[in-house]
């Protein structure tokens, strides 16, 4: 049996089915929420957003062109509306200190180093890059975005969406090396 | 000044995380094969890359999901959008008229005119008529309902529901039938609706046995309770 595509989903939606919005709900909300949190590092918070993400496409289904992939759609909804969100927020300051604060309130690099886990030290320091960093590498490891798909998500082009993947992993070897990790690269 | 093959390379390491994420174009995703057979540096490189990639996964993996309250809130929105898109969307005859006038020719449209002016002046001179001769009263008799002498207060049996979020509209449609309830109210905050489950006033013992009822169809219900 063949699941029925999001394009189909999203044209159902435009005619008010909401059963059709239910699925795509379901079928996405968990990979928005988690971009979203990333962003927003609020639970409560990023669970509003994605309400708001996924009642934008029940108002927008309609407008929908396809020129995209729907997921790419929902991630850029998502983000416009997690940033507007910080923005309201001026003591969220997307900066590398807030975020290395808020997200790595456990173990220090030193200290998981100790652990003798690489990967749990890999994991330490990506939630210890900066959002823009963060961001990039989870659109392009997690959400499975193409080069193309991540410069209409992020809004740049897709020349700056390579060079900042190349920085994003280039400060992410440079945070191994300082937490004793040395990969050799760059 | 970098070299064709400089720069080629540079280009080939920009695109090693989507080759490892699997979503290059097949043409780019051959040009990076055959660059990795080749750059053993570039290989290594490769390695590090997948690296990155299995843990970033694993790092979103662990972040949850989130709880029934993000779909609760999305389907409250709808709602409230519904109810604002069936106002929009209500009858209007003045456009109804004017689109079916359009289709007629201009005589038609005239001899129609002087049709519908001529039922006007017809029907004012018979119901001036009636109230004329109308025996032994001097107003009109006063307009009644059928249903006049009955009470229009909220008479009947309430309880405040919410439906899990799997609940399709068909299942909460197909829930109200078999319990002969409709909604009255809602949603509320919280994504509870208000429904009549009786249009007259139960005794307390009946409608908590309906209320327990409902509630042992878990897979819809998510909370129910009697209210006013």
């Amino acid at each position: 049996m063949q699941a029925t595509s999001d394009e189909a989903l999203i044209g159902r939606i435009a005619t008010g089915d909401k059963v059709a919005m239910q699925v795509l709900f379901a079928r996405h909300h968990v990979r928005v929420y988690r971009f979203v949190l990333r962003l927003v590092r609020d639970q409560t918070k990023a669970e509003d957003l994605i309400s708001e993400v996924f009642l934008d496409v029940w108002r927008q289904a309609g407008k929908f062109e396809a020129r995209s992939a729907v997921s790419t759609w929902l991630l850029a909804i998502a983000r416009y509306k997690a940033l507007s969100a910080l923005r309201r927020r001026p003591d969220e300051e997307l900066d590398d200190e807030t975020a290395a604060a808020i997200e790595d309130p456990g173990d220090d690099p030193e200290t998981a180093l100790e652990k003798k886990d690489k990967g749990e030290i890999l994991r330490k320091c990506l939630t210890a890059l900066s959002p823009e960093h963060r961001e990039i590498i989870d659109l392009v490891y997690y959400h499975e975005k193409s080069v193309e798909e991540v410069a209409e998500i992020v809004g740049i082009p897709q020349n700056t969406v390579k060079t900042r993947m190349f920085y994003a992993r280039k400060r992410l070897s440079e945070l191994l090396k300082a937490a004793g990790v040395d990969r050799g690269w760059p | 000044m970098m070299t064709k093959n400089e720069t080629e390379r540079r280009d080939i390491e920009a695109l090693l995380p989507w080759h490892a994420a699997g979503t290059l174009t097949r043409r780019d995703a051959q040009r990076v094969e055959a660059a990795l057979n080749e750059d053993r540096d570039l290989a290594r490189q490769f390695e590090l890359v997948r690296e990155e990639l299995g843990e970033t996964i694993h790092l979103n993996e662990t972040l949850g999901a989130p709880s029934a309250r993000a779909m609760e809130r999305l389907l409250a929105g709808i709602e409230a959008e519904g109810a604002k898109g069936r106002r929009r969307q209500s009858f209007n005859l003045a456009a109804f008229i004017g689109e079916r006038m359009s289709m007629f020719s201009p005589r038609t449209l005239a001899w129609s005119a002087v049709t519908a002016v001529l039922a006007i002046v017809l029907q004012a001179g018979l119901l001036a008529n009636l109230y004329i001769n109308e025996p032994g009263s001097e107003v009109p008799s006063a307009y009644k309902t059928a249903s006049a002498t009955r009470s229009l207060g909220p008479v009947g049996s309430y309880a405040l529901i919410g439906f899990t979020p799997q609940a399709s509209a068909a299942d909460v449609t197909k829930f109200l039938e078999a319990h002969k309830a409709s909604i009255v109210e809602g949603p509320k905050p919280g994504g509870l609706y208000r429904i009549r489950v009786s249009t007259t006033a139960l005794p307390k013992n009946d409608l908590a046995a309906i209320v327990k009822q409902m509630q042992d169809d878990s897979k819809i219900v998510r909370f129910v309770a009697a209210t006013e």
